[in-house]
């Protein structure tokens, strides 16, 4: 039988979902720990925000990347002990580069769908395993058949799109280069950070070119790391914290594999993911209503991209925000206060401690030095991944 | 519940033990090596078994959808838009426009290549706008790309050719 | 409530020379959205994918998976396990209000992959466990089955019955590739690999695809006069470590509690009609039937020599033939159960047809050498 059109999220939950403890390790190029060692830091760490210990936990949601990094199959279940996972219900998400945002969504509808009351998210890489170079593992990202023999490197599908966004809006170099500036400079406040710096627009012009238009300060460094995030349900948020923050939207989409059919100037997974998010959150007009944003920034164009695909910035004019200082930690939209990946690291999937985490720091005021200077009651955070394919969203809120 | 809440001042506080690459060339690390050997033979499938059959000749096939009218390329046997099986093959032309292009310094480990590569997205003549395939550029100095420019594909010697996406060695500029 | 409203699949057969996974998938995707009177492009909210990379061959796999579920720009996913885990996933979506209508999949393209011994030994802990001897990592099954036959005092022909069960059921199954007319003494005869388990004890690999649309309450009604409801799903992990696991399938004894509080079950033995068991090693079946308490502990040999699991038994079990008779799917295993369950309680089975049945349960554990795995409860 044929149907008209019935479907549309109504958004019905269960329960409420409240963040009240998150956690991390150090971010570095190589850590002597393991996996599942990284992953016990990062859970203890959370424990110990929450005030709980892991008897509570009910349900565990582990977020990885490519098993290939590790060199291990079914990567998720070596991560088990290490993440708190034993003994429970225990599953792994995994959506490429978007899974440090995508894996406290699956979080959320644990928690929202009422089956777990207490829902503990792992993330974790260890990129240092991969010999010679992570880079090496990206290789099996792409098409066996088409791609594949044509030998490329990972950096080519950003160099592409990169000069694809700069052609389109004639962006200059020197303005995509000053997120890179900013994000280094704001990770000198982070204790994680592997690559904080003061460097200047000339640094990262004349740094050693990797696929032009990308140079090496365009980038952000592969890590080794671990994020831990604890999202619970109304009546226990109450019991271990006053100052809970509330998730108040989620969204994701997948575009296409065909990416080069794709005019990639404007990341309409990211808009698509933006736009389910703010319908569940109640948000019309983003750029008035969003206090602080950490959009996923491993590039620095990236940053700029993706701000204007959540509609922080009108197509093209986020490279304008950011000459004008207006995504400073002190501007009218700070942007990426962590440090982001390029100041903090860039281990895939446990990138969620400089995204959700990082966010849900600063809506509950406990950022410290990287507090933001404005006041602030709804944030965004957003992951994106695979063939410049996913966008992950999640909007946070002080305010039930 | 609520064993009592740590009051972490500023979080996150760093854990972790760095290390450099000189601790495990100076065998300061205890790490265990291994260099499995797994191996696949993917099954190419009907609509790109038929796309590489057909570079084997030298030629270049695309698809169509009837219901979107979107003439497509890599070929598939099923429109992702429509979701409908495909209506027709076409033979598309060897030519092209650069959508977009980079000039790479690094093979796929990440070690430097001795001269850089320039790769690009090429919308292929005959499909639909934006019907790109990557692939590589040569005979042009790397400085003189740019996005707009029209390109030919240079194809191997018939029996060079293997029914491989590398049975177009490069593209090279129309004119000139 | 969450309902099944659609479900689809190809194959499955010994291996698939002609199709690539992305045209198996759209093949079982097209069928289950037609069952479900659906349009993927306009009415499925979001989309499950259960897939893990190194099966595939990938380092991301999510990346070739939403064009061939009419997915493009949509919310799409990966979890990394059973086809059950991803029916859990689509239970919490729709029950988070997140979704209204999911679609589930789940894959194997085992023909594609040429080392499949090294495969699974690329899952176990590099420093620990990996490069302990050159075995085949089947022998950690054996390992198992001998302990599990030395606890529950078993002879090797109680283990072997299970494969004459249910390559004989396989023979009513036309997408069971390894369905065979066996006698007892044709399985006793077979090879001993791993001692004591034999050559048919193990079941071969097989290529697939299982999709099943998923739907609210209120949605499935619009859609259907005869939903599925999946009364419960339930999953669990045991421990990563081969050294410290129950060796007794606790995983799945603490994922069927799960389900089956869910379902508000209390009495599995009376209140189950049949099951559909993860049977991959044959032993796993009695673990499992065990696990999911549809017999006593001792009791399970006795019950199967005696015909209670076959398919005229008072509970019969893997009736489609189980994985020794349909194959190895990989992760889509739990999807060819879940798919028999759904078909016998829609009157669909054709000549397997059970009679009478309102409840059936599906189990699925996630393979060597994890000890994790799912349960599912449907009902109509």
């Amino acid at each position: 039988m044929e149907v008209e059109k019935i479907s549309g999220l109504k958004f019905h939950k269960k329960q409420d979902v409240a963040i009240v403890g998150a956690g991390m390790t150090t971010f570095k190029r190589r850590l002597n720990e393991t996996g599942r060692e990284l992953s016990y830091m990062a859970v203890k760490q959370a424990l110990e925000e929450a005030g709980m210990t892991l008897d509570d936990i009910e349900m565990v949601v582990m977020g990885s990347a490519p098993d290939t990094f590790d060199g291990l199959h079914m990567k998720g279940e070596y991560l088990l002990d290490g993440s708190g996972g034993s003994d429970r219900p225990y599953m792994r998400v995994f959506v490429g580069g978007g899974t440090g945002v995508f894996a406290p969504i699956a979080g959320y509808w644990h928690v929202a769908s009422g089956l777990a009351d207490i829902c503990l998210v792992v993330c974790e890489e260890k990129m240092s395993s991969s010999y010679p170079h992570p880079q090496s593992a990206f290789k099996y990202i792409w098409d066996p058949i088409l791609d594949r023999p044509l030998n490329p490197n990972l950096i080519w599908i950003f160099a592409l799109e990169m000069r694809r966004y700069m052609h389109v809006h004639d962006i200059k170099h020197e303005d995509i280069a000053l997120v890179s500036v900013k994000n280094k400079a704001n990770a000198l406040d982070h204790p994680c950070a592997q690559v904080a710096g003061k460097i200047t627009v000339e640094d990262v012009l004349n740094s050693e070119p990797m696929a032009l238009p990308v140079r090496r300060l365009d980038v952000s460094p592969p890590s080794d790391g671990a994020a831990a995030l604890i999202m619970v349900a109304p009546h226990i948020a109450r019991q271990v914290t006053d100052n809970p923050v509330w998730v108040t939207g989620v969204g994701w989409a997948l575009d296409t594999t065909w990416w080069t059919n794709r005019d990639l100037y404007f990341p309409r997974y990211v808009a698509e993911a933006a736009k389910m998010a703010y319908r569940m959150a109640h948000i019309t007009d983003p750029r008035k209503e969003i206090d602080v944003a950490e959009p996923y920034d491993p590039f620095d164009y990236k940053e700029l991209h993706h701000m204007e695909g959540l509609g922080l910035a009108k197509k093209g004019e986020a490279p304008i925000l950011t000459r004008e200082g207006v995504t400073a930690r002190d501007g009218d939209l700070p942007t990426c206060p962590s440090g982001g990946l390029l100041g903090v690291g860039n281990p895939i999937a446990a990138t969620m401690g400089v995204k959700a985490c990082e966010l849900y720091w600063q809506l509950a005021y406990r950022a410290g030095k990287r507090q933001v200077a404005k006041e602030v009651t709804t944030g965004v955070c957003q992951a994106w991944g695979d063939l410049m394919q996913v966008g992950t969203v999640m909007v946070m809120s002080n305010k039930r | 519940m609520a064993v009592g809440k740590k009051d972490i001042e500023c979080p996150p506080y760093a854990e972790g033990t760095p290390l450099s690459d000189e601790d495990i060339k100076s065998g300061k690390v205890t790490y265990v090596e291994d260099h499995p050997d797994i191996r696949y033979s993917w099954t190419a499938g009907q609509a790109i078994s038929r796309f590489l059959n057909g570079l084997k000749e030298g030629k270049i096939l695309g698809v169509k959808c009837n219901k979107c009218g979107r003439i497509m390329v890599p070929p598939r046997m099923f429109c992702e838009l429509c979701f409908k099986p495909i209506d027709d093959w076409v033979e598309l032309k060897d030519t092209g426009t650069v959508q977009t292009f980079s000039i790479s310094y690094i093979d796929p480990d990440a070690r430097p290549l001795p001269e850089p590569i320039i790769v690009a997205v090429i919308a292929i003549d005959g499909a639909s706008p934006n019907m790109g395939i990557m692939h590589i550029l040569d005979e042009v100095k790397p400085e003189d790309v740019y996005i707009g420019m029209k390109v030919k594909a240079v194809w191997k010697s018939e029996e060079e050719r293997e029914g491989a996406i590398t049975d177009i060695k490069y593209w090279k500029p129309l004119e000139g | 409530m969450v309902a099944v409203v659609g479900v689809g699949y190809s194959g499955f057969d010994a291996n698939t020379p002609d199709l690539s996974w992305k045209e198996i998938m759209y093949e079982a995707a097209l069928r289950a959205y037609t069952d479900a009177g659906i349009n993927p492009r306009r009415d499925v909210d979001s989309f499950v994918t259960c897939a893990e990379d190194i099966y595939e061959g990938f380092a991301i796999f999510d990346e070739f998976v939403p064009d061939q579920l009419g997915a493009v720009v949509k919310p799409t996913c990966t979890v990394c396990a059973d086809f059950l885990y991803g029916i859990a996933t689509a239970y919490m979506q729709i029950r988070s209000g997140l979704a209204d209508i999911v679609a589930v999949e789940a894959h194997s393209k085992a023909s594609d992959i040429q080392t499949f011994g090294n495969v699974v030994k690329f899952a176990m802990d590099p420093i620990w466990l990996r490069n302990v001897g050159n075995a085949h990592p089947y022998y950690l099954a054996a390992l198992e089955m001998f302990q599990y036959m030395g606890e529950r005092c078993l002879s090797e022909e109680d283990v072997a019955r299970v494969v004459v069960k249910n390559k004989n059921n396989a023979l009513l199954n036309a997408s069971a590739p390894y369905a065979a007319n066996v006698t007892l003494d044709d399985v006793m005869a077979s090879p001993k690999l791993f001692d004591p388990m034999k050559k048919m004890e193990i079941a071969p690999l097989a290529d697939g695809c299982v999709v099943f649309v998923l739907a609210s309450e209120e949605v499935a009604k619009e859609l259907t006069d005869t939903p599925v409801w999946v009364k419960g799903v339930g999953w669990w992990s045991e421990t990563y470590g081969y050294d410290t696991a129950s060796f007794s399938a606790m995983y799945a004894y603490k994922a069927a509690k799960m389900a089956y509080k869910m379902a508000g079950i209390t009495n599995p033995v009376k209140e189950v009609d049949f099951a559909e068991v993860d049977d991959r090693f044959a032993f796993k079946e009695m673990q499992h039937i065990e696990a999911l308490q549809l017999a006593g502990k001792f009791e399970v040999a006795r019950l199967m020599a005696e015909g209670y699991f076959d398919r005229d038994g008072a509970l019969p079990v893997n009736v489609s033939g189980g994985n020794l008779g349909v194959g190895n799917l990989l992760e889509a295993t739990g999807g060819q159960k879940a798919l028999e369950v759904v078909l016998q309680l829609r009157g669909e089975a054709g000549k397997r047809q059970l009679s009478d049945v309102k409840v059936g349960v599906a189990q699925a554990w996630r393979y060597l050498p994890a000890n994790s795995g799912a349960v599912a409860v449907f009902g109509v």
